[in-house]
């Protein structure tokens, strides 16, 4: 086998070391640094890119934060508002309430007296009715002439017993 | 076996020494050559979204970056630049030996040998230069009782310098006979006439394995070269 030629030997490593010190060289200074060079930049360029995403994101987020905040004091404003007006409306539908109440009663008062006034009035006149009445009667029935007060006091007692008027 | 034969061009001679420049050493630079353009084309766009070349450019980097920090770790990082040389010599060297009349550098152990020696002194020389005589206490692992000692450690010893031999007769012994294998194949194909198309079938089989064999070697050279260097920056088993 030509691989056991021992006189091969030493010219094979000769060009062996000194191509493999070419080729290290060359790796090391030229073809190394720019492979590195590009997958350096790519991933500095990922990462600008990440952190530029983060910080749009943290931005997007104090936005909605701060939308979120005017929009809860909107609310809360809104909602005091609404409670406010329902508070003062309470107050108005009860003074009106009581106006309403005491117009009434005043109302109701007047008509009560002068419903009394109504019955004392038509009392006194069934009274002087019934006398009248009691009178003729009994000059008619029986020819007898009743005295004005004797009448008066039959009329009166009759009304006392058949419990009308207000004595 | 003449494919084997490292074809000098010519007779040069320094100071003693044999240098004949030859097709062993023309595809040692062929290899040089191919692995710098390679990088050095492919990267010129420096696209930020890299095209199928570039990828793989960047995937032949990262894969022995990767390498390094899952062996070695951190400290592996100023080895890169050889670790990666190491992996590139071989496998294109391996790959360009798989194309028809061509050399395959890495099918002498002359050149493995070299190789596996060369990891073999850069590994001892930093586990003595970062540890100095606690270098020697790799030899004595940890939990063995004393008296098994006298046994251990002289295997331990053995082991390590054995290791240059076993490094570079597992690339070498691979190249050759994958390469042999493929020639015996090749000469049934001439001499079985029509019934040639079998072997034929099979080299075109074989050689597909033997791609994957070239690559898979350079893998496992460099992968080696990785938990030598981790041996001697850690002084772990």
């Amino acid at each position: 086998m030509p691989q056991f030629w021992m006189e091969d030997f030493a010219p094979q490593m000769v060009w062996l070391v000194i191509s493999f010190i070419a080729l290290y060289l060359l790796m090391a200074r030229v073809a190394l640094p720019r492979v590195a060079d590009v997958l350096e930049t790519r991933h500095g360029r990922i990462a600008d890119d990440l952190d530029q995403a983060a910080q749009l994101k943290a931005q997007a987020e104090s936005v909605i934060g701060e939308y979120e905040a005017a929009l809860a004091e909107a609310r809360s404003q809104a909602q005091a508002t609404i409670a406010q007006a329902g508070v003062e409306a309470a107050a108005a539908a009860e003074r009106r309430n009581a106006e309403v109440a005491g117009v009434l009663a005043a109302e109701a008062a007047a008509a009560a007296g002068r419903i009394a006034d109504a019955k004392t009035e038509a009392l006194a006149e069934l009274r002087g009715v019934a006398a009248e009445l009691a009178q003729a009667a009994a000059e008619r029935l029986i020819d007898a002439q009743v005295s004005q007060a004797d009448v008066d006091a039959a009329v009166d007692d009759a009304m006392r017993n058949n419990r009308i008027g207000g004595s | 076996m003449h494919q084997f034969v490292i074809g000098r061009l010519n007779d040069w001679q320094l100071a003693g020494f044999d240098i004949s420049f030859s097709k062993a050493a023309a595809f040692m630079f062929a290899a040089v050559v191919v692995a710098t353009l390679f990088l050095v084309l492919t990267t010129a766009r420096r696209a930020m979204v890299p095209g199928r070349w570039q990828s793989v450019a960047e995937l032949w980097y990262e894969f022995i970056a990767d390498m390094i920090k899952e062996t070695i770790g951190s400290e592996g990082r100023k080895y890169f630049p050889f670790v990666f040389s190491l992996f590139s010599f071989i496998v294109i060297c391996n790959l360009l030996g798989m194309l028809p009349y061509s050399y395959t550098v890495t099918s002498h152990i002359a050149v493995t040998i070299t190789l596996a020696l060369s990891v073999f002194v850069l590994t001892t020389f930093i586990g003595i230069t970062r540890h100095g005589t606690h270098f020697l206490s790799f030899f004595v692992p940890k939990g063995v009782p004393l008296v098994m000692l006298f046994l251990v450690v002289p295997i331990e010893v053995l082991s390590y310098f054995m290791r240059p031999i076993s490094h570079s007769v597992r690339l070498f012994a691979n190249m050759t006979a994958g390469h042999t294998m493929l020639k015996v194949f090749g000469g049934f194909v001439v001499q079985m006439g029509v019934f040639g198309v079998l072997p034929f079938a099979l080299i075109v089989a074989l050689t597909g394995l033997e791609v994957a064999i070239a690559v898979l070697q350079a893998y496992v050279f460099t992968i080696l070269t990785c938990l030598y260097l981790n041996d001697a920056i850690h002084l772990e088993h």
